[in-house]
């Protein structure tokens, strides 16, 4: 069986000389040549629905290793596994929080691997292969698994994973097929010619309608993510609320003149939620919640880090003396009008 | 049935590369010229064409169950005669009478032929015609990772038009390990394909580009979003399906095969016994703890997984090569697979089902229409049978087969004479009362009554006369007259072979309960006994005879060469003389 195949891509190989680099290779050909640079990742989990494994791709012949940033890393133990069944004892090198990125290294030499460093966004329409070990079906010297799709969009990333925001918001190739599966997050996305196109992301709904978002970050992310966790420059995340308008709950502040504006009510909307709720104008809002605010756009930004649907509660200083108001649910929308 | 595992299957790759691709991109190709009004590559409307005929290959195939209140699934016709392959958890709660549409859009009877619980397979029969469309199967073992391939079936039942419907993909992985994960259903050395598998595909066939049958789908991984696909469906190989067929068709409740003993991976990566039943054939054959296994059945086996992938395929009962390693040095031998369940266990599953979804309705067994006229005449339950009818037709076929060949054979006393092969001459007597055997050792002899296993002569052999008179008697007799014979499947003509990965021949076998022992017969198209596994003893080792034929297709004869072997040791080679016997045709 194995001459048979050596025999096979040798064949495959004269085909491909004779003809050209005009055709694309064989989808045969290209699966089995980009699963060789996927690893299969095992690391911490197992329990409470959390999978202890995922994929993850060779970016450099000594063995470094990309892949999603999650709780399978949460490991001193974190094993590597490649196409022909060696495993390897990884270690985490670094990550890039804001794109939820990994980067690993294996003590290796001579692996096959991607070339980083297009960063040209693939079209729509291109079609591509998934490959990644979804549902940790492959094991040992398995090979991960290979679907085949088409990128469907390349939209900017609006998703979340329960109640948590994802922190990236760039551009992603949204995919027509199914790749939101246990296993598949750190899994390569490759085009007709194997090159590697994106990395599979980590299991996210839309944050708009909750579906289950299948999609992959674009290669020129990886490579910039990879560049900013080797030269320690990765940026951190924090909250990073949008900020809020507060005219959606019906309150207008003073106008935004001065670098420190304080967040005075210039006027109330009337039956708007604020209204029923008691604010009054020349009402100074003190606080969001716990969140002490001082300025008109630190109050912005409070009220953008209410959850959608949570209640807003305000303090406010009124008459010397301060009150609270309980304005309602946060409204989803936190775009300035 | 001879199976290709090495024909090439390959014709012209550069077609394959550019095609599959090209094959893909149809419907931009499409929209692109008829916007532009533009000619189109000729080599995109080829790759149309031939992927629309491969899909009415398929789709004629195609069965759609339906079986009233208890569901349905899909179905693939394998024979022009009506056989057709479902799943188990299909036609487990159907019953033995379902209805099942085809493409031509008529609705045809089916009866339940054969059930293999732990595969997840079932054959039913259509009836009505002799001349269905069926799907060609092609060799699994062929199929690469990245191939074009495509599932006909009734998801969602949705074939209520009786056309199945169509979904299309690219073969994600091959030689897939399936554990049984709250159910008996094992998946075993299965493709997993991105093509949509949704509830109802189940049973239903899984093409290649040419539309030739690669497997059965049956199982998807739908633990995320309630019972629909998510990108990963499985199917059982059609390698599989092939080495359960005869066990099927003769209407049994099928077992899969233990080897006795449990692997697990040693620290250096090596496939290891880590637990051994001494009662197993395995073991008895020198099968020890901490031994390697290098190769089960001429599959390498570097992984658990590859170990329970082989094992997955192989009916109970077959004997097969298994490769092994102990202090550096490699040791083969043949051994004999016991079942995994006890029987009485499979009829429990087959009443049950076997776990898998949701639990039954009602409590109370489903109350089930009368059988229609067409069903009952083809339907008989049996306890250990799914449907007794069925292997009393396929023990017929098989005793006709000998009947034809024995037609040349005297029908009174037989002699088989000659030397050995170390020279020593040996004589062999078989009549209808009295059976003798005259060996360089001494003359042993049997009355032929109902106890050949009173004495197991000639001794350290087993039993090989009692083997020789039950022989004789299947082949003057036949095997209904014998007693207590059924078809009991097919197996290898050769295990031996199995070692190089060769094609496998797999021929019919019976199984005799007579005369105080145990038989099993295989028989070759041709109509001759081509083996004889004897036991006086279900717990001892069986003698086994292997007869080599003469080349070519004599209409009769005697055999040119008896080999005899017990427990892993050679007995005796007997050389024939063709002009030993006294009414030698």
């Amino acid at each position: 069986m194995i001459a048979r195949r050596r025999l096979h891509l040798a064949a495959c190989l004269a085909v491909a000389a004779a003809t050209g680099a005009a055709e694309p290779p064989a989808p045969q050909q290209v699966a089995a040549a980009a699963a060789r640079k996927v690893v299969k990742i095992h690391g911490a989990g197992g329990v409470r629905g959390l999978e202890a494994y995922q994929s993850g791709i060779l970016v450099s012949p000594d063995g470094r290793v990309v892949t999603a940033m999650s709780t399978v890393l949460d490991s001193d133990e974190i094993d590597c596994v490649l196409d022909d069944g060696r495993r390897f004892r990884a270690t985490l090198v670094g990550v890039d929080p804001r794109r939820e990125l990994a980067v690993l290294a294996l003590d290796a030499a001579d692996l096959p691997c991607f070339t980083l460093g297009d960063d040209g966004h693939a079209a729509v329409g291109t079609r591509v292969l998934a490959l990644s070990n979804l549902f940790g079906v492959a094991v040992g010297d398995e090979r991960v698994s290979v679907q085949r799709g088409v990128i469907a969009a390349v939209v900017p990333l609006e998703a979340r994973r329960g109640a948590a925001e994802a922190p990236y918001t760039g551009d992603v190739y949204v995919l027509d097929c199914t790749t939101n599966n246990p296993g598949s997050p750190g899994g390569a996305l490759v085009d007709t010619r194997g090159r590697l196109v994106g990395m599979l992301g980590k299991e996210l709904r839309a944050t708009t309608s909750g579906i289950w978002l299948n999609y992959a970050l674009p290669a020129g992310e990886i490579a910039r993510g990879v560049e900013a966790v080797l030269t320690g420059a990765t940026e951190p995340v924090v909250g990073r609320p949008v900020p809020f308008d507060p005219r959606l709950l019906g309150i207008v502040l003073v106008p935004d003149l001065l670098d420190r504006t304080p967040p005075f009510v210039e006027s109330v909307v009337a039956d708007s939620p604020a209204d029923r709720a008691g604010v009054r104008a020349d009402d100074l809002v003190i606080a969001v919640g716990p969140r002490s605010v001082t300025t008109r756009a630190a109050l912005e930004l409070a009220v953008g880090a209410v959850a959608p649907g949570d209640p807003v509660r305000l303090a406010i200083v009124r008459a010397g003396a301060v009150v609270e108001c309980d304005v309602g649910p946060r409204p989803r929308d936190a775009a300035k009008p | 049935m001879i199976r290709e595992r090495s024909a090439g299957r390959r014709g012209g790759l550069a077609q394959r590369s550019g095609a599959a691709w090209r094959a893909a991109a149809v419907a931009v190709t499409w929209c692109a010229a008829a916007a532009g009004g533009g000619d189109v590559d000729p080599a995109v409307l080829e790759a149309e064409a031939a992927r629309v005929a491969a899909v009415r290959r398929g789709s004629a195939a195609a069965v759609s169950i339906f079986a009233g209140d208890a569901g349905g699934g899909s179905g693939v016709l394998l024979t022009r005669d009506g056989y057709a392959a479902t799943n188990f958890h299909v036609v487990q709660p159907a019953g033995p009478a379902m209805k099942c549409g085809l493409s031509d859009g008529r609705l045809y009877d089916a009866v339940l032929v054969g059930l293999d619980p732990t595969g997840d397979l079932a054959l039913v029969r259509l009836l009505g015609r002799d001349d269905f469309p069926c799907a060609e199967m092609a060799d699994s073992d062929s199929v690469e990772v990245g191939d074009f391939c495509f599932a006909a079936g009734n998801p969602f039942l949705l074939a209520t038009d009786l056309q199945p419907s169509i979904s299309a993909g690219i073969v994600s992985g091959v030689h897939r390990y399936q554990f049984p994960a709250g159910t008996i259903l094992e998946y075993t050395d299965c493709l997993q394909v991105d093509a949509a598998i949704n509830p109802g595909n189940s049973g239903g066939g899984l093409f290649d580009a040419t539309g030739r049958l690669i497997g059965v789908n049956g199982r998807a991984s739908f633990e995320k979003r309630g019972r629909v696909n998510v990108g990963a469906g499985y199917a059982i190989s059609t390698n599989q399906v092939r080495n359960f067929l005869g066990c099927l068709k003769g209407g049994r409740i099928c077992d899969h095969a233990t080897l006795g003993a449990t692997v697990s991976t040693s620290a250096e990566g090596r496939v290891v016994v880590d637990d051994i039943l001494e009662s197993s054939d395995a073991w008895r054959r020198g099968l020890r703890y901490d031994d390697e296994i290098v190769s089960l059945a001429g599959r390498p086996v570097r992984t658990v997984n590859a170990f329970k992938n082989v094992l997955g395929t192989l009916p109970a009962g077959w004997q097969v090569p298994l490769v092994y390693r102990r202090d550096g040095r490699p040791h083969e031998i043949l051994v004999r697979l016991a079942g995994i369940h006890p029987a009485a266990r499979l009829a429990e599953i087959v009443t049950a089902g076997a776990g898998e979804g949701e639990p039954p309705h009602a409590a109370a067994e489903p109350v089930r229409p009368p059988l229609p006229d067409a069903i009952r005449a083809v339907y008989e339950p049996r306890p250990g049978f799914a449907n007794h009818h069925f292997n009393a037709v396929e023990r017929d076929r098989v005793g006709a087969a000998i009947a034809a060949f024995a037609s040349g054979l005297p029908r009174g006393p037989w002699v088989l004479a000659g030397r050995l092969d170390g020279g020593d001459e040996y004589r062999v007597e078989l009549s209808d009362t009295v059976a003798s055997i005259d060996l360089p050792t001494g003359t042993s002899m049997v009355a032929v009554d109902d106890a050949l296993d009173r004495d197991p002569v000639p001794a350290g052999s087993g039993g090989l006369l009692a083997a020789l008179v039950l022989w004789r008697r299947l082949v003057i007799e036949g095997p209904v007259a014998v007693g207590g014979t059924s078809y009991w499947g097919t197996a290898p003509r050769d295990p031996a072979a199995l070692r190089d990965g060769a094609a496998i021949e797999l021929v019919d076998v019976l199984e005799t309960a007579a005369a105080g022992v145990e038989a099993r017969f295989a028989v070759d198209v041709a109509g001759r006994v081509v083996a004889i596994d004897l036991w006086t003893s279900p717990d001892a080792d069986p003698c086994e005879v292997r007869f080599a034929w003469p080349r070519g297709r004599a209409a009769s004869g005697w055999p040119a060469r008896m080999v005899v072997r017990r427990g892993g040791e050679p007995f005796g080679t007997f050389l024939i003389d063709p002009a030993a016997d006294g009414g030698a045709p």
